[in-house]
């Protein structure tokens, strides 16, 4: 997008350093950090979270928290010095030249004030008013796509869609036609297919707008996407720099080719090697580091890293700060990638579960949240549950605890006996044979208790373990999920997030469950930790032949760990089979389009589908297929009229769509999908 | 586990407080709550120690000094008959800060057994238990306090048991919507998981973390508690005679004030109010010291 020469940079930081003050210290969060962006273009920020993204954010515009303060350094916007800028020119260089979009668009949006309401005052502001105001905001909210604006503008925040809140409030960045457009997260908490959709969108505007971009994002493939050039920022510094295609496929700082080699890419699969990890954790903020920032976890670094603060170094349009820059990708791996072949025997199914339905009663409406699901579960196996949110993931999950009780008729088998539905009525050993690791390990794990009283406790009333004999597989556990002693006095506040996550694993398998469900594990968790919490779930299967059923919206991820894969839309299955198959397709429509929606980091750009708004409500589902609303590949009325059966194109792999096999596999390969 | 990592990860240095030692020193750095705490232990002095340095005997009368204006001798002057009003106040204090902190306790305590027991079975259990706490709460304490001495005769005990159980509903509800969001959370599924019963759910789980609404319920509602003890002396239900008690004082001596005798009222009064906002501004202090 870099048109002409550079006139005039649309932001420069020089040598910008920025602290927050945290018990009466001064805490370093941004170390000298320079960076240029040229008119026009787009440039993503990306680093694990603590890195210091969202700060540069705030710092353009001076809008730090009240312990934040600027140490050193410049910004210049659009050529104006923002360091000297006085209250009232600050505020119309806000309004003005530089917007904001937030990650989460709920609560971006004041929720007691109608969207055209909101719209309206950003140009009542640049002194429009009346009509001339609505049919600016009419004309901004058709830009961002929204084809009924009128009714949009006349709805509040929490009637739309997190998609629609996102668009609106991109809209309203845009109102005042900046130079320069902050997106930090803007596509975080959104479902893949949402995401698929903003980010579509935003690349359009790029097309006809002039303003200049900051990206910030954890996601590597969502930034590859969008940014012309990147920079990855590592404690507060910038540690290489390049054009998006260069950096990504030929990195030249450790830290870099670690990031990339902790996503499972390419289709990889737990048994065909496991995911490299970054050991060791971010300087924490304000540490004191000499030399180079990522030498502790680094296996290339030597004395000379430790000691001395690497320059970046200049590759010819591309900035590396790195001793090692020219055998980066030589980085040894941190965890080895051989896998010992669990071997697998045919087993009888470990879990049966046979025409499970329920429904929820929601305003006088039955609410179908799971409809009609049937399958099993080998022992060794993983099933990967996958849909958008709302199509009945995590439900299901929970009917299988027995948190929830299912509808009368359906059954589940447990090692061939029937599971009561209620929790309340199950044996102890029915109880300790499933288990679950929850999204949120905040939530998850009592925050009053120490993580001895917790994993403890888990071994006492599952494993039915005391004194001596406890304390021992105590350790044991601890071992094998890779926390050390150390970690047993402190309360779970004091962990990290993949920390806090390892014990809940812990936690989960203190009864040697004969299945797992963990439902949305690594969501929360950095790329890096990701890959170690991936690869300890692996390991564990493994050793242990327990069962998985993982829940993730993270395709990628989902391929990675499973055997079988369900796909599920308004609490029904549409396609159940074996990963490879899923994967690989032929697939039903919404299979492909969802593979179609994740951002890719080996971009090879295929045609894309897109589904257009949102999933029905499960009190008013479509009629026939449920999912004709939304299918790009629907044949005509028996698709509305007809629900098709889940009738098994191949053996083990059942589609539910009226299109045959033999010709979804025609139409599929003429837009070869290259999946995620 | 053919893995081998390298990591040693260590527990966040930058968080080495507990959370309760992050509220202590949050406290000490409320103006709000030190000078309410200041004013509270002040009157506990008095309380445990007055006796020993009133300048006179409390109960002791000296009718030809009766009702002599405040003066370098007396300084808060004398009541009708002749005792020190100084040394009264000082000692008053003593049954009010027995009375109104052991009330304040049950009510607590009681309040939050029924906050967990509704809000965590919810259902019928709530809905039959919250209209009946409902129910109760609608009744002024005063008519309670008149049918328990109906029933039981005036005595500290009785006091302590009105007031605490008119308290508890109010901490009740506080504690119910505190354990509904609690409950929510997936540690509760967790131990649903484990079958652990409803009971270690409820005090072993859900308790300890709901303890900071509790406590700042229980230091505002300390505060009423003074309140209802010295308006119950007042009106006669409460403490009973001879106790030095600031609202029974006050009741015994309110008609003098027309004669102009404002002394024998107004210190009283005074010292009511201070401990009332004595005790709310340390509330305050504690709310927004967890809170923050």
């Amino acid at each position: 997008m870099t048109k002409s020469a550079k006139a005039k940079n649309a932001l420069e930081l020089t040598d910008l350093s920025v602290a927050y003050r945290v018990a009466g210290r001064n805490r370093a969060v941004l170390r000298n950090l320079s960076l240029t962006i040229g008119q026009g273009e787009a440039y993503g920020l990306v680093g694990e979270s603590g890195c210091g993204k969202s700060t540069v954010a705030l710092t353009v515009v001076r809008y730090l928290p009240r312990n934040g303060s600027i140490t050193g350094g410049a910004i210049s916007l659009d050529g104006q010095d923002v360091m000297k800028l006085d209250a009232e020119a600050l505020r119309r260089a806000r309004a003005e030249s530089v917007s904001m979009v937030y990650q989460d668009p709920g609560k971006a949006l004041n929720p007691s004030i109608r969207v055209g309401r909101q719209l309206t005052e950003i140009f009542e502001l640049g002194g429009i008013s009346g009509q001339a105001a609505t049919d600016r905001a009419i004309a901004m909210l058709n830009r961002v796509r929204i084809s009924d604006p009128t009714s949009v503008m006349q709805r509040y925040p929490h009637q739309l869609s997190g998609g629609m809140q996102q668009r609106v409030a991109i809209a309203m960045a845009l109102a005042n036609d900046p130079s320069m457009l902050i997106l930090d997260e803007p596509t975080t908490g959104l479902d893949a297919t949402v995401e698929a959709e903003v980010l579509d969108l935003i690349a359009q505007l790029r097309q006809e707008l002039s303003a200049s971009i900051l990206f910030i994002s954890h996601n590597l493939a969502v930034v590859s996407n969008m940014c012309d050039r990147v920079g990855v920022l590592y404690a507060g510094m910038l540690v290489e720099e390049g054009p998006t295609d260069v950096i990504f496929n030929d990195p030249r700082h450790p830290y870099t080719v670690a990031l990339l080699r902790c996503l499972p890419r390419g289709g990889q699969r737990k048994d065909q090697g496991r995911l490299d990890t970054i050991p060791g954790f971010l300087p924490g903020i304000g540490a004191d580091i000499k030399g180079c920032a990522f030498a502790d976890r680094c296996a290339l670094a030597d004395d000379r890293c430790r000691s001395e603060l690497p320059p970046l170094y200049d590759l010819g349009g591309r900035l590396s700060r790195c001793f090692h820059h020219d055998k980066a990708q030589a980085l040894p791996r941190a965890t080895p990638s051989d896998v010992a072949p669990a071997p697998k025997a045919a087993a009888a199914p470990v879990l049966r579960v046979a025409g499970l339905n329920k429904t929820y009663a929601s305003h006088g409406h039955a609410l179908r949240a799971v409809k009609d699901v049937s399958l099993d579960l080998r022992p060794g196996e993983t099933l990967g549950l996958v849909g958008e949110s709302g199509s009945g993931k995590t439900t299901f999950a929970r009917l299988l605890l027995g948190l929830v009780p299912p509808d009368e008729g359906g059954t589940i088998e447990l090692e061939g006996k029937a599971l009561a539905p209620r929790l309340e009525n199950r044996s102890d050993d029915q109880i300790k044979a499933m288990q679950i690791v929850f999204q949120n390990p905040d939530s998850a794990l009592n925050r009053s208790h120490s993580i001895r009283h917790l994993i403890g406790r888990a071994l006492k009333r599952l494993a039915g373990l005391s004194g001596k004999a406890l304390d021992a597989r105590l350790n044991d556990l601890v071992r094998s999920v890779r926390l050390t002693d150390r970690h047993l006095a402190v309360k779970p506040r004091q962990l990290s997030g993949g920390l806090k996550q390892r014990v809940a694993i812990a936690r989960a398998f203190a009864g040697d469950p004969r299945i797992v469900v963990c439902d949305e594990p690594t969501s929360a968790l950095d790329v890096s930790v990701q890959a170690a919490i991936l690869n300890l779930l692996a390991d564990l299967q493994s050793k242990e032949d327990v069962s998985y059923i993982f829940i993730s919206h993270d395709l990628a991820v989902v391929r990675y760990l499973s055997d079988k894969i369900a796909v599920l839309y308004l609490g029904r299955i549409m396609e159940l089979g074996p990963s490879e198959d899923v994967f690989s397709g032929p697939h039903h429509p919404y299979t492909e389009a969802l593979l179609s929606a994740v951002p890719k980091l080996d971009q090879t750009e295929t045609a894309r589908i897109r589904l257009d708004g949102e999933i029905p409500s499960a009190t008013n589902p479509p009629s026939g297929c449920v999912f004709h609303t939304r299918c790009p590949r629907k044949i005509g009325p028996i698709c509305e009229q007809q629900e098709p059966p889940l009738s098994e194109a191949q053996p083990g792999h059942s589609i539910r769509c009226h299109i045959p096999y033999a010709e979804l596999a025609r139409l599929q390969k003429a837009a070869v999908t290259e999946p995620a | 586990m053919s893995a081998v990592q390298t990591t040693s990860p260590t527990p966040d240095d930058t968080r080495r407080r507990g959370p309760l030692a992050e509220v202590f020193f949050s406290l000490l750095r409320s103006r709000t709550f030190l000078v309410g705490f200041a004013i509270v232990l002040f009157w506990v002095a008095c309380a445990l120690f007055g006796e020993h340095f009133a300048p006179y005997d409390p109960l002791a009368d000296d009718i030809i000094n009766a009702l002599a204006p405040p003066s370098s001798e007396h300084w808060f002057g004398t009541d009708q008959i002749g005792r020190d009003v100084f040394s009264r106040v000082i000692v008053g204090s003593r049954d009010i800060l027995t009375v109104a902190p052991l009330a304040t306790l049950l009510a607590t305590v009681a309040g939050t057994a029924l906050g967990l027991l509704t809000g965590y079975f919810r259902g019928l259990v709530d809905d039959v238990v919250s209209r009946i706490l409902e129910a109760f709460m609608a009744i002024p304490v005063v008519i309670v306090a008149l049918l328990a001495i109906v029933a039981l005769g005036t005595s500290k005990t009785t006091v302590i048991v009105v007031i605490g159980l008119s308290f508890a509903p109010i901490i009740a509800r506080t504690v119910r919507s505190a354990v509904l969001a609690e409950r929510e959370l997936d540690y509760v599924a967790a131990a649903q998981l484990r079958h652990e019963s409803a009971l270690h759910t409820m005090f072993v789980e859900i308790l300890p973390n709901v303890i900071p609404p509790i406590l700042v319920e229980t230091t505002v509602r300390l505060g009423y508690a003074i309140f209802a003890v010295a308006t119950l002396s007042f009106m006669g239900f409460g403490i009973q005679p001879p106790s030095p008690d600031w609202g029974l004082s006050i009741s015994n001596n309110y008609g003098m004030i027309g004669g102009g005798f404002w002394w024998t009222v107004l210190f009283d009064a005074l010292a009511i109010a201070s401990l009332v906002i004595g005790v709310n501004l340390a509330a305050d202090g504690v709310h927004g010291a967890l809170n923050d």
